[in-house]
């Protein structure tokens, strides 16, 4: 079973070189981490900026200069600050290359919902319907199931939706599912994790084919 | 020259009543207009509609609004940091609309540019679609939506000049540029206010016709929501 470090780690080798990719708040964020250094990548931050770099020094931190998470960041050379209109005109008109967020559910037709749990949690959904809406390539990094032990992987959403047959691929701390036409496709497994212990963990169908290899968290 | 100066936050916030429709920029705590929104809760005008992205923190931003009641209703795309906020809403004291991010910034940037509505797909499928028009361009479902309509709009901007010409300065640019000219009266909040001939005309933002008034603000606390920092040896 994966940390959250090793599903950041994970998702990172999705990251390409000379792709803008934008991060959501808990999990994706960590994957700046993890990226290569040997390759060229950008991180695009919806509130306004391209270019992220690590957090800053203490001492050094700016009021003016944030992430998505209200965190405060740094800019690497090449940065650029723009408006929100600006930044998700950008994002609708799909010049960045990779979405990476967290769920709450996903379901075998690509459906997403990760902002409200009704009469429970009403935080708003941010960027993250926008996101979603116009993104060609979205991962989802999520736990595979929540906290009463029930799967988070499902045949269709149960909560408000965030998008429609949005999501292509989802990673948690037991497996590497694919969306498929067909539902949800099993492509790896964690380390010392097997196919049952997945098929137990999830409540849509899986497309099982094969050899199903272990995650690369190297 | 048209003046665009004024000399204080008072006259600058003159004529804002209750009831009224106002536009606030800002993303969390970065780039708000924090010396405005000391003077809303110091004229304690009431049942106003805020459209920010945000609403504050309990004790910060519009969080001072939210405490004193002053808010009827909220337009925003995310208020997870603010308990009071959470407590009005949830015992219905408080009207809430949330709006996607990208499509709350669009209708600011529609009503700056005269254009009364446009179809976007944030949302298709989704309740925020719920009574609104849709239509499929390029085989993709999009969705209807329209401009605000706001009495005024408060932004904040790093410098500006008495032309009412502004810049920005890092992620504070954020809801502070769509929303400067997307109301009837725009009232421009500045840390820096210098003479006109002062900015290089290459580097100004938002020039000075979309803002009536122009002020610099006494005090900025700029606080910061989220400090992460690595230490220095790392």
């Amino acid at each position: 079973m994966l940390t959250k470090e090793q599903i950041a780690k994970r998702i990172a080798k999705e990251v390409k070189d000379g792709f803008y990719v934008n991060l959501g708040i808990g999990i994706p964020t960590l994957v700046a981490n993890y990226v290569r250094t040997d390759i060229s990548v950008e991180f695009q931050s919806e509130n306004g900026v391209l270019g992220m770099g690590p957090f800053p020094f203490e001492g050094e931190e700016d009021a003016d200069i944030i992430n998505a998470g209200k965190q405060t960041i740094t800019t690497l050379p090449g940065a650029s600050f723009f408006d929100s209109a600006f930044s998700f005109g950008m994002i609708r008109s799909q010049k960045v290359d990779l979405t990476i967020l967290g769920a709450m559910e996903v379901a075998e037709n690509g459906d997403i919902a990760n902002w409200k749990i009704p009469g429970k949690m009403v935080k708003g959904m941010g960027g993250a319907m926008d996101l979603v809406a116009s993104a060609e390539n979205i991962i989802v990094a999520m736990m595979h199931v929540n906290k009463a032990g029930e799967s988070k992987i499902l045949k269709r959403c149960t909560l408000p939706l965030t998008g429609v047959g949005c999501v292509k691929k989802v990673v948690t701390e037991l497996a590497v599912l694919e969306i498929t036409p067909s539902g949800f496709k099993l492509l790896e497994r964690a380390p010392g994790v097997t196919v049952e212990e997945i098929v137990k963990a999830t409540e849509a169908n899986l497309i099982i084919e094969g050899f199903i290899p272990e995650m690369d968290i190297s | 020259m048209i003046v665009k100066k004024v000399n204080s936050v008072a006259e600058a916030l003159a004529g804002i009543q209750d009831g009224m429709t106002i536009m606030l920029g800002g993303f969390g705590l970065c780039g708000i207009p924090e010396n405005a929104i000391a003077e809303l809760v110091r004229l304690n005008v009431t049942q106003l509609t805020c459209i920010s992205n945000n609403a504050g923190v309990d004790d910060f931003g519009l969080g001072l609004l939210l405490q004193k009641r002053q808010i009827k209703k909220m337009i925003s795309s995310y208020v997870g940091e603010n308990a009071e906020f959470e407590r009005q809403m949830l015992s219905g004291e408080l009207e809430v609309e949330l709006t996607p991010q990208g499509t709350l910034a669009e209708k600011c940037r529609a009503a700056q540019a005269g254009i009364p509505a446009f179809y976007t797909p944030a949302g298709y499928g989704t309740e925020v679609a719920e009574g609104k028009e849709v239509k499929e361009f390029n085989g993709k479902m999009h969705i209807l939506e329209h401009a605000y309509k706001a009495d005024y709009s408060i932004v904040k901007a790093w410098k500006g000049d008495e032309a009412g010409n502004l810049i920005f300065k890092g992620t504070a640019r954020n809801f502070n540029a769509p929303m400067a000219g997307a109301a009837k009266i725009t009232i421009a909040e500045v840390e820096e206010l210098v003479p006109a001939g002062t900015l290089d005309p290459n580097e100004i933002h938002i020039p000075g016709i979309m803002v009536q008034r122009i002020f610099q603000g006494e005090t900025f606390e700029k606080r910061i929501e989220q400090r992460t920092v690595r230490p220095k040896n790392s």
